[in-house]
């Protein structure tokens, strides 16, 4: 056996260590989102600092600034976020009688009272981001963009309930009952 | 010269061979078993949780839709687990005095995440995207079961790679429409089927690349 032959021998057991698999692939040493983290204590996903915006995004304030234009997608957007965040106590149609209502949350108030259907946007804008009363703050959960696309469909919800007969279009008035 | 086996010797050597293909095959059939069964899947165990949290009352009774709490699972690989925040928005008035919240109300206090048990445990050399999956119409009942009635969250079945593959070669029969995806009671039809087909074929999502072993392993 010649020295290379010997060389040759020695990698064997290195070839051997870096196909390492097994137990260790399956939880390696790198943390999880939402494992906790020894060191810093709290979770491995830290909140981002405060003001941080990703590249090429709008701050929230740029955002909630300039009203979107209003479009049928965005309602049809602002019902899907009101339906999952809002209609739990508000109601789906917004008399402030959700199902956590009825289970002896606090009511809120309805939407439709001439207080608020006077309310200026920013009013909803501002209460879903910092809470109300016994609301408690939606800020993390629907982010600015769709702050917009709720008020669009609680000013929907508003007319849908006080609307006059004569100011539908023909078709929808010949539908009435 | 005596005979060294007797008769009988033939009927034993038989016995002893049928006995030897039975104990093998049984050891490899029960074997396939076992590992595919509960006791080491998992399936059907809730682990101990911090809260015993109900799912059936949250998600089925009170008909709370999945993504109030899971918030993030639109846009982010993790579905979150949400925060004392969240718990308290409604608990801050509701069962405010109830023992097994307590842990709830101290987390909230302080200011510290509650820390849940993990239900479902992907190995670490899978990557999982929550996203990507919502985005395409895989709704949450699809991979996690009827959430809706369970009092204490299992595993629903098997998070297998056969399981994922099952799905990976051909989504159509399981991913629904957009408006549908927290709908704890849809069921496909069969022309539901059908317009995914089309649909994800319109959207480039096809099986030749969900396939690849990269999709998954990276």
């Amino acid at each position: 056996m010649t020295l290379r032959h010997l060389r040759r021998a020695a990698l064997v057991p290195l070839v051997l260590l870096a196909t390492a698999c097994g137990p260790d692939m399956e939880e390696q040493e790198r943390p999880r989102p939402i494992d906790p983290e020894p060191v810093l204590s709290g979770p491995t996903s830290r909140l981002p600092v405060e003001g941080t915006v990703a590249r090429g995004e709008k701050t929230a304030w740029e955002v909630l600034r300039d009203r979107p234009e209003i479009t049928p997608e965005l309602l049809a957007h602002g019902r899907e976020r009101f339906e999952i965040y809002c209609a739990p106590c508000h109601g789906i149609a917004g008399y402030g009688d959700g199902l956590i209502v009825r289970r002896g949350f606090p009511a809120p108030q309805s939407f439709h009272q001439d207080r608020l259907r006077e309310a200026p946007a920013g009013h909803f804008l501002a209460v879903i981001a910092n809470g109300f009363g016994a609301m408690f703050p939606y800020g993390d959960r629907v982010p600015p963009g769709d702050r917009w696309a709720v008020v669009a469909y609680i000013r929907a919800l508003q007319l849908s309930q006080h609307a006059e007969a004569a100011a539908l279009p023909a078709d929808v008035r010949e539908a009435l009952p | 010269m005596a005979q060294v086996f007797k008769p009988s010797a033939d009927v034993w050597l038989r016995a002893i061979l049928v006995t030897a293909a039975l104990t093998v095959a049984s050891i490899v059939v029960g074997g396939w078993v076992y590992l595919h069964s509960d006791w080491v899947t998992d399936v059907g165990e809730a682990p101990w949780q911090p809260v015993p949290f109900s799912h059936r009352h949250h998600a089925g009774e009170m008909e709370i839709d999945c993504r109030y709490c899971h918030y993030t699972v639109e846009q982010s690989a993790q579905a979150t687990l949400p925060t004392a925040e969240t718990c308290m928005t409604c608990h801050s008035k509701v069962w405010t005095e109830a023992d097994m919240l307590r842990p709830v109300r101290e987390a909230y206090a302080e200011g510290r995440p509650l820390v849940w048990n993990r239900v479902v445990n992907v190995p670490d050399y899978v990557y999982f995207n929550h996203a990507i999956h919502v985005d395409k119409g895989v709704g949450c009942t699809t991979c996690h079961g009827p959430i809706q009635e369970m009092a204490l969250t299992y595993e629903s079945h098997s998070y297998s790679m056969a399981w994922c593959l099952d799905c990976h070669r051909d989504p159509a029969p399981f991913v629904r429409p957009r408006d549908a995806l927290t709908d704890l009671r849809w069921k496909p039809t069969k022309d539901q089927i059908a317009a995914n087909r089309r649909r994800l074929h319109a959207e480039g999502v096809t099986p030749e690349t969900m396939t690849d072993c990269y999709t998954c392993h990276r």
